[in-house]
Formats: structure tokens, C-alpha cells, sequence
């Protein structure tokens, strides 16, 4: 497989008070077509930072400082204002955390599905509305034509992430990058959203970045698992090797930390803490103020990735070295 | 009582709450912090408004130096009170008509003055020290700003405090009693009060008070109303707490960030008010915008007098100026809609 | 949307109402009849003298007439005659009209591009050196009083550079524009502070907002989100300060119209303090209102047509 999305070495700053802070530092991963790469982590983790940096949507004063984060071989960081703007929509969409807010309150729901068309396809207003109806439809909204002149605040939150799915895909882009698609819907609706995903990612064979915490959705959608941790990526794999052969403490830890049938009238576990505020990231492995297994090394030394399998790997100092 | 001695009384008064409000302040964290941030963004600015309020205190500071019954027969100085700020002036520090800054002899003819050279800002037509004049203005623009806002901020804070919580009719009669004075243009509402009340510090002051109290009660009452719903009110109405309770314990420390960003940012629109009632001849006595209006004639003398206007212009813009960057800061940081969202 | 209007407008009759209410109790239940009287004619005249002019200009009659009289005349624009030179009020507003809209409208036109396309432009490089200096050029704008403004401007620009007249007024179509155009560079100069750093606030406010970045994450340029998405949104906020500003195109600068000698509403107002003219007052100030109130009414109604989210309750 080909990857649609390369990105290596991604680092992305932030001014905390009169210095810049890494807090995306060296982040890597591949996103092949038709594959659902979901890039797991608590909030604070430089989850979202990686994917808006990934468009180059990263508001100021954040700005990306090193890497490649290459689309269909092009390099997205060496394009010109002008040719990014061609590649939004077009190449790769994406799907925000809250369609409460994402869409522009004063302009019908359908005229801004119909703007993202002929932002990059010159075509009548009359076909893009066309269109329009017709990926509403695609996206399973009732009554597509009279939904189409609706405003945003007349529809309930899932339909309205209905229609940011219906914006992201009217162009068939190669890459969709979604940033907590279901975080902000009813458990209902996300199964709803989420089935949905699944259904036109295999239609038109997509490529998508899923930036969640919420490891159920990780379960229903993802092939592989990319997890984080204080704005690196401390463990990666398939989805089976991670949700069963986790090696890392915190994703073990995170794992751990939900809520299962099996383990009924047992006291759910958590990771104590949070994640530290970026200016407070330790110099070794960042999560050795949180992990039950500390080495000395591991405040000052940062981990290399160790590989368990062709799929899989992991920067910890903990794990015993029979398990490779 | 004398003037002056309850002149002396408010400065007191003024700085002993001043001192009362400040250590309160600095038990709270958050108040600490605003203050520590504020003076890192705007040190300059801080420093100037504190000035400007160390000379109008010193200025409200006053005492008669010679005998009253003037059987030591005194002279005018010595039975009038002078303040901190006149006593760095001779006594009887006037000359007969205009002299030029640092000049030696009158500005117009050329006969030689009483105190060559040490006009340092010259003296304006009825021969009087602009330097002079000009400090003294200093009180007269802080008493603007603070009296008015003892005005406003009372009574805001009552009406939209209670319009807020308790709703129901007192909040649509109150609402209807600010949305009428709402709708009458604020300078012409300010002329016909002062025209009505008559001309006076405290009248102005009453007249700004009363057209300028609307847009910060409705700040208030907007505020309340979320408060109000807020779980933790809830929670204390659930366990009976008594309304008096509620107000004073919950509502009134979550609006005073409000009260200090309006009293700052309402400040320098008050002073330049008045400025323009100085010019329609309803102003105060003795402020900036009175020595403004006086000197606007001067340019067209020939040669032109311009110190006056200098002086005066220059000194309301230099505390415009540092109230406005402070008030920028004040805002910024104590208003949570502003703060920048982190990473 | 027209039961809409209906109701608004009723609410307005009667803020209207309480209006005329407050006028009453400044003019003849706060201020004495004797007290109005003594200003006009004078400190020290005779008593005959005052109870003559009480009299002349209707004010002995008992409170409850004057109240009803007070409704009746303002509601029906019968403002009487003017209590210092015995002129009747309407004939004085009718020329006064004029001068003031040709002062005021082009000014506030002018005021309303500029700062709107200066905010624009300083919101779009918000973070840089440009969007520091219009924020630190607005507030030095601010601080600086409109006496200053007027009076240096004529220095400057009318006794130094004699680009224009200092002051005078003449309606004739060419020779307008030479006396105006002094007051309205200053009084576009004087606000232009005000109104860069409010319509940047409410620009960048707006940028920052989720559909900005939707916009902008399906391919839209920076022009076409500041012009298709942003300026749509931050309508709200603009019409609220515009609206503030109408009456005013009405009622005239007072100190723009004084200080250049134009015979407008303005002049009118000043002319009505310096003469302790209650009558005039009180009619400049319920006119003004009045225009304010509908201005308020036509702002909610336009609020309805730009943003879909206002419910019509």
C-alpha cells in the first residue's frame, strides 16, 4: 500500500510566555488509502495541533517549525498560499469536534455545502445545489431539498455534522482528516456518524486521519492506532496489537481505564494526573511523572521506538526485552 | 465646615478606602494576580495614573497658614487655604497678562514681570501661572471620573442586579426605564440636566452620572442572569438560603471584575465630556477642557499664544492616554471573554 | 414578520411616552416657571417684568393643563415659539435641517468606509507590526479631546496650510464643499480612532470563530472569508454602533457647527444653552429621541434580515 498521507518529523510551536514550545515535537505516521489511522490521547496532547498542522490550518502564533508532511508525494509545507488553498476541499477535507459552532450561522446549511464545490470546480449554481442535494441524500439527510435551505441553528447537532460530512466528501478528497467527529453528539447519533464514516470511507476508498480519545470510537473504526502522549507518539500498531498487546504504560494505562463487561463490580482504573501544561514537559520520556513504572533514565533520556512487530512499536525504557 | 477641611476629609477618606480595598484585594489570588499582571504589560502607563492621582490628592490636601481673625493682619495668602500643590508656588504668583514660557517680560508690551523666568509653562491673559493652573486641573478631571462613578456604579449595580435576579415586573420596569433613558441621545440628555440642575461640579457630575449609568446596568443585569442559573446559586436557593445572602455572597463578588473594567474604560469618556460641556460654557471651573476652551481664541492672536492650549491638551492626553492603556490591560485581563484560549 | 414591526413600534410609542414623561419633570416640575423666567429676562428684573413673561409663554397655568399641553404639543409637532426670541421653533428646525445633513451625512458616510476598510485591513494582519500600530495610533486617536481636534485642525490646516476657509457656510453647490470639507477631515480624523479599534475587536472576534476555519478547511481564500463569511456575521455588532450615530445626522454636530459657523441643528442647540432657551432644549431633545427611537426600531427589524437566528418574539 501507497500511503496517501506521509507525515515525518512534524513539529508545531506555541509561545508560552516569551519562549516557543514544541507541542507537536517530532511526530510521524502514515495514513495509506481506503485505511482508518486514528491518533489516540488524552486532551492536551497535541491530538488537534497535528491535525490542523496536517492542512496547515494552525492559527496564529502557532507555527509549524520543522518537517514534511507529504499528500500524493507533494509536500504540503514547500506549496505556495495559493496551492494549499487548492488542495483544501479538494484533495483532503476534514470534519471538526463541534457542528454546533463549524458552520457559518448565517448562510443556509446548503449554500455552504454548494461553496465548497464551486470553490474548486467551476460549475453552475444550479448543479452545485443539485449536487448538494444529492450528497445530503448520500449522507442520509431526511428531506434533502428543503434541508438544503435551512440555517445551521435549525438543525440538531447530528444532522449538522451530517452536512460537515456532506461538505468534506462532495469532491471525493483522497485524505479526510476528522477531528472528534462524535465527541460533541448523543451516543445514539455517534453510532449513526460513525456508521456512516465507515460506509463512504470503503465507498470511495478514503484515507482517513480520526483524531479521538475515545477509544470505542477507536474500536468501531480504526485499522491502526497511532497513540500519543504530550505532543509525541509514544506507541503504534494495528488495532489488535494495541487494544490487546498494548506496551506502553499510559496506552496499557488508557486501556485500562475503560469501563468493560468483563471486568463488571471491578474498580476502574485510571492514570493519575493529567497531562502536564506544555512549558512543564519533562526532558526524557514525558510521561515519567505519571507512570507507575519509572526508571531513573527515563527522566532524563528520550526512548527510541522499539519494534515488537513489522506494524508495531513503542519508545519505552520499561519494557522487559524478552517481549521483542 | 470650611471647604477645605472637608476638602481634607474626603482625601483621607479616599486614601484610607483606597488602602482597605487594596488589602482585600491582595488576599485573592486572582485579584493579586490581575494587579501583578497589569503593572508587567503597561508599568508606564500604571505609573502616570498613579501620578496624576498623587497630585490630586495633594491637591485636596489644604491648610491656612496665618491667623484667621486676621488681627495679625495677614495677608490674602495667609488667611486663604492653600493646598500641597500651591505651596510649591510663591504665594502671590501672578503676573498681569500673558508671558511668554520662561520669559522676562509680558508677552505683549514687554513690561517686566514680578517673577522673571520662572513661569514655566508662562501665565494665561489674567496673568496666572498655566503650570499652576494646570496641576490643579489634575483634581478637577479625577473628581469627573470619581464622582460620576460614585453615581454610576450604585446605581447600576442596584437596578441590574436586581432587574437580573429577582425578573418578573421589577425587571421589566426597570428595563423600561433604561431602554427611556436609552433613547434619548446621551449629549443632548447630559445639556438639559446641567442646563436644568444648573452649572456646579456636583451637578455635572450627577447630570454624567445619570446619562451614562444605562449601558453598565445592562452589562450588570446580563450577568446576573447567568449567575443566577449558575448551579451553585441554584444550590443555595434550593437549601433556603436567603435572597440578601445570595446577593451579597455569590452575585455581588462575580460582578465586581465589571464594576473595576467599567470604572476604567467609563473614566476617559466622562473627562472628555466634559470637555465639550466646557465648551458649550456648562462645564466645570478650573478643568482642562475650561483652560482649552479659554485658549482657543489665543491662536488667532498675533503673535499666537499657544502654551496655554499646550498645556492643557497635553496634560488631558497624557491621562487619556494612560487610563486608556491601562484600561485596555484592566479589560484584557480581568474580562474572562477576552482570554486567550491555550493550546 | 409585519406583527413583528407592529409590536416593536408599539413598544416604541410608548418609550416615547416615558420620554416626554422625563422632559416634563425637567422642564416644569424640576426647573420652576420662576426660575426659567429669571434666566431668561435676567437676574436682576423687576418682579412685573418676570410674572409678565411667566405668563407670555404659558407657563402659569396649573401643572395638570401644562402636562396635557406638553403631550399634546409635542405629539402633534406644535412646538410653540422659541423662549428667547419669541420665534416659532418649527421655522428655526426647518432651516436648521439643511446645513446639518449636509454636514453630517457626508461625514458619516466617509466615517463608515474608512473604519470599516482600516479595521479590515488591520484585523487581517492581526498579530503583526500594522495591526500594533492601528491599535497604538487608535488609542493615542482617542485620547486626544474633539476641542483639540477642531482647534488644531483650523490652525493647521486653515490659518497655516489655507487649504480652506477656517469657517463659514454657504449653500450654493460650488461653493459647499470649500466650507465643508474642513469640519468633515476633522470630524472623520477625530473618530476614526474610536471606530478602528471597535471594528477590529469585533473582526478579529469574529475570525477566530469554528466556520471561519470550516472556510478556510474547504479551500476558501482570506479575501473571499473576510467578504462572504466574516463581514455577513459581524453585521451585528456594526449596525448596533451605526444606528447610534443616525439621530446625530439629524440633530447635527454641536461643536462641529458651532466652531465653523454653520447655521445648522447644531448651532441651533448651542444657541438655545447660551440663551437659556428651554423651549428650544426641550424640543432638540425629544426630536432627537424621537429619531433615536426609530432608529433603534429599524436596527431590531434589520437585525431580523441579517441574522437568521433572531427569533421574531
Amino acid at each position: 500500500m501507497t500511503a496517501v498521507l506521509s507525515v515525518d518529523g512534524l513539529e508545531t510551536s506555541f509561545p508560552v510566555g516569551s519562549r516557543r514550545v514544541a507541542v507537536v515535537d517530532g511526530v510521524s505516521f502514515q495514513v495509506a488509502a481506503g485505511e482508518v489511522l486514528a491518533l489516540v490521547g488524552e486532551s492536551g496532547c497535541g491530538k488537534s495541533v497535528t491535525a490542523l498542522s496536517t492542512l496547515r490550518l494552525i492559527p496564529k502564533p502557532g507555527h509549524i517549525d520543522r518537517g514534511t508532511i507529504s499528500l500524493n508525494g507533494r509536500n504540503l509545507l514547500e506549496l505556495s498560499v495559493g496551492d494549499m488553498r487548492r488542495v483544501r476541499g479538494r484533495e483532503a477535507a476534514m470534519i471538526f469536534q463541534e457542528p454546533m459552532t463549524s458552520l457559518n450561522p448565517v448562510q443556509t446549511v446548503g449554500s455552504q455545502v454548494a461553496e465548497a464545490i464551486r470553490l474548486h470546480e467551476r460549475t453552475s449554481a444550479g448543479d452545485a445545489r443539485r449536487r448538494s442535494i444529492e450528497l445530503f441524500d448520500r449522507v442520509r439527510i431526511p428531506d434533502p431539498d428543503v434541508r438544503f435551505d435551512s440555517f445551521p441553528h435549525e438543525m440538531s447537532g447530528g444532522l449538522k455534522q451530517r452536512v460537515m460530512i456532506a461538505m468534506a466528501l462532495a469532491l471525493h478528497p483522497k485524505l479526510l482528516i476528522a477531528d472528534e467527529p462524535t465527541t460533541a453528539l448523543d451516543v445514539t447519533i455517534q453510532a449513526q456518524i460513525l456508521e456512516l464514516l465507515r460506509e463512504l470511507q470503503r465507498e470511495f476508498d478514503t484515507a482517513i486521519l480520526l483524531i479521538t480519545h475515545d477509544l470505542g470510537v477507536v474500536n468501531e473504526l480504526a485499522d491502526r492506532i497511532a497513540v500519543m502522549y504530550a505532543g509525541r507518539i509514544v506507541e503504534e500498531g494495528t488495532r489488535e496489537e494495541i487494544l490487546t498487546h498494548a506496551r506502553h504504560p499510559y496506552t496499557r494505562g488508557l486501556l485500562r481505564s475503560i469501563p468493560s463487561l468483563a471486568r463488571r463490580g471491578q474498580r476502574l482504573e485510571e492514570i493519575a494526573g493529567v497531562v502536564p501544561p506544555p512549558r512543564d514537559w519533562p526532558a526524557g520520556c514525558r510521561f515519567c511523572t505519571r507512570c507507575s513504572e519509572v526508571l531513573p533514565r527515563c527522566e532524563s533520556e528520550l526512548p527510541d521506538a522499539r519494534n515488537f512487530s513489522s506494524t508495531h512499536s513503542a519508545r519505552c525504557f520499561a519494557i522487559p526485552e524478552s517481549a521483542s | 465646615m470650611e471647604g477645605y477641611i472637608f476638602s481634607n476629609l474626603v482625601a483621607l477618606a479616599l486614601v484610607v478606602s483606597a488602602g482597605f480595598a487594596l488589602a482585600t484585594a491582595r488576599r485573592s489570588d486572582l485579584w493579586r494576580e490581575a494587579g501583578r499582571t497589569i503593572a508587567r504589560r503597561r508599568p508606564i502607563a500604571l505609573g502616570v495614573v498613579l501620578l496624576f492621582i498623587a497630585i490630586g490628592l495633594l491637591d485636596s490636601v489644604a491648610w491656612v497658614d496665618g491667623a484667621k481673625d486676621g488681627a495679625s493682619g495677614g495677608t490674602l495668602s495667609e488667611t486663604q487655604p492653600r493646598t500641597v500643590v500651591d505651596r510649591f508656588f510663591p504665594a502671590d504668583f501672578k503676573e498681569r497678562s500673558y508671558s511668554a514660557p520662561l520669559a522676562d517680560a509680558e508677552f505683549y508690551g514687554g513690561a517686566s514681570l514680578r517673577y522673571p523666568g520662572s513661569h514655566l509653562l508662562g501665565t494665561d491673559i489674567l496673568g496666572r501661572d498655566v503650570l499652576h493652573l494646570t496641576l490643579k486641573g489634575v483634581r478637577i478631571a479625577l473628581l469627573i471620573g470619581g464622582l460620576t462613578s460614585l453615581i454610576v456604579i450604585p446605581l447600576a449595580l442596584v437596578f441590574g442586579i436586581s432587574a437580573g435576579y429577582f425578573g418578573g415586573r421589577s425587571d421589566d420596569v426597570i428595563f423600561f426605564i433604561m431602554s427611556t433613558l436609552n433613547s434619548i441621545p446621551s449629549l443632548l440628555l447630559l445639556i438639559a440636566l446641567v442646563m436644568v440642575l444648573g452649572r456646579g461640579p456636583v451637578q455635572v457630575c450627577f447630570a454624567m452620572g445619570v446619562t451614562s449609568w444605562v449601558g453598565f446596568c445592562r452589562v450588570v443585569r446580563g450577568e446576573t442572569l447567568k449567575l443566577r442559573e449558575l448551579d451553585y446559586v441554584q444550590a443555595a436557593r434550593a437549601l433556603g438560603v436567603s435572597n440578601a445572602r445570595i446577593l451579597v455572597r455569590h452575585i455581588l463578588p462575580n460582578v465586581t471584575h465589571l464594576v473595576v473594567i467599567t470604572f476604567v474604560l467609563l473614566f476617559s469618556g466622562l473627562v472628555l465630556s466634559e470637555a465639550i460641556l466646557s465648551y458649550l460654557g456648562i462645564g466645570i471651573d478650573g478643568s482642562w477642557g475650561q483652560m482649552i476652551d479659554q485658549a482657543r481664541d489665543e491662536l488667532s492672536r498675533d503673535p499666537i499664544v499657544w502654551w496655554n492650549l499646550l498645556a492643557a491638551s497635553g496634560a488631558l492626553f497624557c491621562l487619556i492616554l494612560a487610563v486608556n492603556f491601562v484600561g485596555d490591560a484592566v479589560r484584557d485581563v480581568l474580562d474572562p471573554r477576552t482570554v486567550r484560549e491555550d493550546v | 414578520m409585519f406583527a413583528y414591526i407592529v409590536r416593536r413600534s408599539a413598544y416604541g410609542a410608548v418609550v416615547v411616552m416615558g420620554v416626554l414623561a422625563i422632559l416634563f419633570a425637567l422642564f416644569f416640575l424640576y426647573a420652576s416657571p420662576q426660575e426659567i423666567a429669571l434666566r431668561a429676562v435676567g437676574e436682576k428684573a423687576p418682579q412685573e417684568v418676570i410674572d409678565q413673561w411667566i405668563e407670555n409663554h404659558g407657563y402659569n397655568r396649573p401643572l395638570d393643563e401644562l402636562l396635557v399641553d406638553h403631550y399634546r404639543r409635542m405629539l402633534t409637532f406644535d412646538f410653540g415659539r422659541s423662549d428667547a426670541d419669541d420665534t416659532p421653533i418649527i421655522d428655526r428646525l426647518r432651516e436648521g435641517a439643511g446645513p446639518s445633513l449636509s454636514l453630517t451625512l457626508p461625514l458619516f458616510v466617509l466615517g463608515l468606509v474608512l473604519g470599516i476598510g482600516l479595521s479590515l485591513f488591520v484585523a487581517y494582519f492581526r498579530g503583526t507590526y500594522i495591526d500594533t500600530a492601528g491599535v497604538v495610533l487608535a488609542v493615542l486617536g482617542m485620547s486626544v479631546s474633539v476641542l483639540l481636534y477642531i482647534i488644531g485642525g483650523q490652525f493647521l490646516i486653515g490659518k497655516l496650510l489655507r487649504w480652506f476657509p477656517i469657517s463659514g457656510f454657504d449653500p450654493s453647490p460650488d461653493l459647499i464643499l470649500r466650507f465643508l470639507a474642513l469640519p468633515i477631515l476633522i470630524a472623520t480624523a477625530e473618530g476614526l480612532g474610536g471606530s478602528l479599534r471597535f471594528y477590529r475587536t469585533v473582526f478579529i472576534e469574529e475570525t477566530s470563530r469554528d466556520y471561519v476555519r470550516t472556510a478556510r478547511a474547504k479551500g476558501c481564500g482570506d479575501g473571499r472569508i473576510m467578504a462572504r463569511h466574516v463581514l455577513r456575521n459581524a453585521m451585528i455588532p456594526i449596525l448596533t454602533r451605526v444606528v447610534v450615530a443616525i439621530p446625530f445626522l439629524f440633530t447635527g454636530s454641536l461643536l462641529l457647527e458651532s466652531f465653523f459657523g454653520i447655521p445648522g441643528l447644531g448651532s441651533l442647540m448651542v444657541d438655545a444653552i447660551q440663551g437659556n432657551d428651554f423651549a428650544t432644549l426641550r424640543v432638540m431633545v425629544f426630536i432627537g429621541s424621537l429619531l433615536f427611537i426609530f432608529a433603534q426600531i429599524a436596527t431590531d427589524v434589520s437585525y431580523t434580515l441579517v441574522d437568521p437566528r433572531v427569533r421574531l418574539e
